[in-house]
């Protein structure tokens, strides 16, 4: 049995060890469905035309930036990667991509559009090709509305009559600023220079915001808006339009019949541009094989890689030659996102550009709920902005840092040789090298893979992490963080405030999970119960299924329109509750969710104590006429802290520390207010420009309130035993 | 073994309401398994958004589409991802208790120097922050030149589970009476003969439990394996999930059906396991 495993472990673990020798340009992308299929068409014409072997992979669209950003420093990256323009800027500045002037062959390039390399440009250099470009439009029930609204008059008029009648009005995603961007270039909005992009402080915003309480106040955008409500009311009939890309195609089969159109110009004439993203193809600046990586990169954006990608995938192509096609040229969705993107506004391709996206949203769902006017959300987007981009601070000297790592390390090292002579002189070397032959295994496995992990994890905590750029500032990042200088300690993003936030979410998880644990095991634990084993495997059964699955099922339960909580709610006449919408029902939900998933393990454990309580303890209680109460009081509960007490720590450190919920249930809203600490740093580590030292400094914090945490309960914990 | 109700007549009012209490504990608990259920089931994106978790259409094709996922190359792709779960939830299932084992058999039964720093080492161990820590471990794993394999993965989970693991066994085997190896011992017999004739037949219990738990953390884990793995041959289950919530849209009815197929299998264990589960989580603490 053990040699055939070790056989299979050899044979599949070596698997990837040949696969990834140099023999094929590896491909990475995040295409699906029809999109997937062209670029491998368009690969395998590749081949066909003589060209390398290539090994295609498809890598999830959310981990693919993050991925990239490790893997090609390393050179574990791809040879050719497809990806949004957006990134263009970060990548080039820390030398991820190889420019298009090295590549060999010299891709002709006149045949793409100007904007489009436009937006591949940066530092004068261009840094890949144009593969598509996408760009949200207006979809149109052509049974409601047959014509193209010419003027946003036209649009907003149709919404009207169709929410006079019942109906809804423009189902977008209104919360996001990719969304929101036609209405703010549309009120002559820009992406300036210097940063922020969106001018946060100026008329366009507020205006653009002013537009959209507008829309709210009369009914016509949907609230909550997500990606499948979206699909859902446009599809069902109920909102004559939708805004929204290509990527909505797939939605429409089997719904109202449907055209698309270029959004409408405003008023004064000016359009209504969405942001315009260019899909390109680059060449890893690391890649083991550039050359033919190149040739690769420039047949799949070339004309037949265009016109492959067009008529399989149904892509807006970016070069010219394959609108000659008339499978392309007389498509009128292609077409209609073809004249859109025209009209569209490239979104920039500096790293401030990912800065947007956070305080642009703070200020839409606070318009989207009513809870402040337009200049208090522009105000609350700027303070955001300046928060999450502040300045690195100044570099400090290593010198005293490292006086006092040398005076640790050697302290240790006395440490060890004291142990060491300690175990001479009592003779006991042997006795203990025996010992550790036992336990040392665990034990180095543990301290290679955790405990170096997290002392590297410290030493990043004194660096400042900002565009590929390390910066040694010492103790700066947690001065920053206690200081409360980025942000006031009584608002959200405040340590303070998340600390509280982390104590008050331990607390009510804790609580719940022990009361409602205890509570269930002493109900089952009756010998003479009916059905005793289905109530216990149907009360496990939360335990059982993965907490991210779990996490996004309840996000969906508690979603506004569609969840499957406001439904129970309106069977019993409540009215709808936007649970993200303030803090304690936000706070709620993340709750219920945990509290959830969680009972069954305080249940487990409280089970097998009662059980394990001989029962001649409660025959003597009865004799002496205890009463069931009393008995549960002076019997039970004594013997049930010694399982109790470690569950209860354990229980607690977990859920101080339980990510997944919070970031996948409320993602920290309203406004970051339901945050807790360990999730408010991750947000800096991958959300926010990778400020990667500041979030370490975030997690030494978080190590030393457990760990003062622990000392404390211990001693409590000890001192009670001792005292009963 | 629950001797109160044995002794007394508990009155018919009684009985009833703790089975309206744990009937409607139980439809909480299962109310939401339904609900995925229903989305898996429903056909299309039609998905309706109505409170009862009893699906208006019952169709596979969600199940179909994310069981027949191909690789460029015409592989079955599902097929290899869910060995890649199976053989590193097993790998680390192997590889976790056979260093726990050892390692809490050592802490129960000997006194040596440094018994009490390791075991302080190993709880503190379940309050690092975890996701914070990626950034060192994909340098480290990449330095090993263990990136994008599953041997990294493998070690990285049952890494995670030891401590946990190692606390609870210890914990179990303090309760071992001890009188039988004291006898075997007198015979002459080795720590290796006592550990694995001996103490490891009665952990049963708590080595059940143990696995299940080292299973469950390598099973259900995504985003280590999603930052280390870069081939789509190489992800597990949970990675391969991560696909259907997409950049725009999300595929609901597909997550949906993957979440079934990857709960199903955790589900069955539990089930299989659920009478060493109650008594091998807690036996040590009530005990010791």
């Amino acid at each position: 049995m053990s040699r055939l495993l070790t056989v299979w472990l050899t044979l599949w673990l070596a698997v990837p060890g040949i696969a990834g020798a140099a023999e094929r340009v590896v491909l990475w992308h995040s295409y699906r469905g029809a999109e997937e299929t062209a670029l491998i068409a368009a690969v395998e014409a590749f081949e066909a035309e003589g060209g390398a072997d290539v090994e295609v992979l498809a890598v999830p669209y959310e981990v693919m930036a993050s991925k990239l950003t490790n893997a090609i420093p390393r050179g574990n990256g791809p040879d050719v990667f497809v990806f949004a323009h957006e990134r263009v800027g970060g990548w080039a500045d820390t030398g991820l991509l190889r420019p298009v002037a090295d590549w060999a062959g010299a891709p002709a390039l006149d045949a793409f559009p100007g904007p489009a390399l436009e937006a591949l440009t940066y530092g004068e250099r261009r840094w890949g090709l144009p593969l598509s470009v996408k760009s949200l439009a207006l979809f149109r029930n052509t049974d409601v509305v047959p014509e193209a609204p010419a003027t946003m008059d036209d649009l907003l008029a149709a919404a009207r009559a169709s929410v006079a009648r019942g109906g809804s009005g423009i189902a977008y995603e209104s919360e996001s600023f990719y969304f929101h961007a036609p209405w703010y270039f549309g009120h002559g909005g820009a992406l300036t220079m210097p940063p922020p992009l969106v001018d946060f402080e100026g008329p366009a915003w507020r205006d653009s915001l002013a537009f959209l309480a507008d829309l709210v106040d009369e009914g016509l955008v949907p609230e909550e808006p997500t990606g499948a409500l979206v699909a859902g009311l446009f599809r069902s009939g109920d909102a004559p339009f939708a805004i929204s890309g290509p990527w909505f195609l797939a939605e429409l089969e089997g719904g109202v019949p449907w055209a698309v159109s270029p959004l409408p110009r405003f008023a004064d004439g000016r359009p209504a541009s969405p942001l315009l993203t260019v899909e390109a193809v680059f060449v890893s600046a690391t890649a083991e094989r550039p050359d033919d990586g190149a040739a690769l990169a420039s047949f799949v954006a070339g004309p037949e890689g265009a016109r492959l990608r067009g008529t399989l995938g149904r892509q807006v192509v970016a070069h010219g030659s394959a609108w000659d096609d008339p499978a392309l040229a007389d498509d009128p969705v292609l077409t209609a996102f073809r004249d859109q993107a025209a009209l569209a506004v490239p979104m920039d391709n500096r790293p401030a550009m990912r800065d947007v996206w956070e305080p642009s949203q703070i200020a839409l769902k606070k318009v989207m709920r009513g809870l402040a006017t337009p200049e208090q959300a522009a105000e609350a987007s700027y303070r955001r902005w300046k928060a999450i981009t502040k300045p690195v601070p100044p570099e400090a000297s290593p010198t005293p840092y490292l006086a006092l790592l040398a005076t640790g390390a050697l302290a240790l090292a006395a440490l060890v040789w004291r142990f060491l002579a300690g175990l001479r002189a009592r003779g006991e070397v042997e006795h203990t090298a025996r010992s550790w032959a036992w336990a040392g295994p665990a034990t180095v496995a543990t301290v290679v893979l955790v405990f170096v992990p997290f002392a590297v994890g410290i030493g990043i905590s004194t660096f400042a992490h900002r565009g590929g750029d390390w910066t040694f500032v010492g103790l700066a990042n947690y001065v920053a963080i206690l200081s409360g200088s980025t942000f006031p300690h009584t608002e959200p993003l405040g340590f303070a405030y998340a600390l509280a936030v982390t104590v008050l979410w331990t607390a009510a998880n804790v609580a719940l999970h022990l009361g409602l644990g205890l509570f269930l095991a002493i109900l089952l634990n009756d010998a003479n119960l009916a059905g005793k084993p289905i109530y216990r495997v149907l009360l496990i059964l939360p335990w059982a299924v993965p907490n991210y699955i779990t996490a996004l099922i309840w996000k969906g339960m508690f979603h506004k329109q569609q969840g499957a909580i406001n439904g129970l709610l309106e069977l019993v006449g409540v009215e709808p509750v936007s649970w993200f919408g303030s803090f304690p029902t936000a706070f709620f939900a993340n709750l219920c969710t945990n509290v959830w998933l969680g009972f069954p393990f305080m249940m487990v454990v409280c089970l097998g104590a009662l059980q394990a309580i001989p029962s001649d303890l409660y025959e003597a209680a009865e004799v002496d006429g205890a009463s069931r109460w009393q008995q549960f009081r002076h019997v039970t509960l004594p013997l049930l802290r010694p399982a109790l007490i470690p569950a209860v720590l354990l229980g607690t450190v977990w859920t101080f520390n339980q990510f997944n919920i919070v970031y996948l249930v409320s993602g920290g809203e309203p406004d970051g207010a339901t945050e807790i600490l360990i999730s408010e740093a991750y947000r800096w580590a991958f959300t926010r420009q990778e400020q990667y030292g500041y979030a370490a400094a975030y997690a030494v914090l978080i190590f030393v309130v457990l760990l003062g945490w622990s000392w404390v309960s211990t001693r409590i914990s000890r001192s009670v035993e001792a005292a009963t | 073994m629950s001797g109160r109700a044995g002794q007394r007549t508990t009155p018919w009012t009684t009985t009833l309401a703790t089975h309206a209490v744990l009937v409607v504990a139980s439809i909480a608990a299962l109310y939401p398994i339904l609900w995925v259920v229903k989305m898996a089931v429903t056909p299309g994106q039609a998905f309706d958004a109505s409170p009862s978790p009893i699906p208006s259409a019952v169709s596979l094709e969600h199940f179909a589409a994310v069981t027949s996922t191909t690789t460029a190359d015409g592989g079955w792709l599902f097929g290899r991802q869910l060995f890649n779960s199976l053989l590193v939830s097993g790998a680390t299932t192997v590889v976790g208790l056979g260093l726990a084992t050892t390692a809490a058999y050592a802490f129960s039964r000997f006194r040596f120097a440094g018994r009490e720093a390791g075991l302080t080492a190993f709880l503190l161990t379940q309050i690092f922050p975890g996701v914070v820590m990626l950034i060192p471990l994909y340098i480290l794993l990449d330095a090993m030149g263990l990136l994008d394999a599953l041997t990294g993965l493998i070690l990285v989970y049952s890494t995670t589970s030891v401590p946990f693991s190692t606390w609870m066994l210890k914990g179990y085997f303090d309760t071992i009476p001890k009188d039988l190896e004291e006898a075997a011992r007198i015979d002459g017999a080795s720590n290796a003969f006592i550990f694995t004739r001996i103490v490891l037949p009665l952990a049963r219990p708590a080595l059940a439990v143990t696995a299940l738990f080292s299973f469950m953390t390598a099973w259900n884990e995504f985003i280590l394996a999603a930052t280390l793995m870069n081939d789509a041959s190489m992800f597990t289950l949970p990675v391969a999930l991560q696909r259907y919530v997409g950049e725009y849209q999300t595929d609901w009815g597909s997550f949906a059906a993957g979440a079934v197929i990857v709960s199903v299998p955790v589900m069955a264990l539990f089930y299989a396991l659920q009478q060493h589960l109650v008594g091998g989580l807690t036996a040590g603490a009530v005990k010791g």
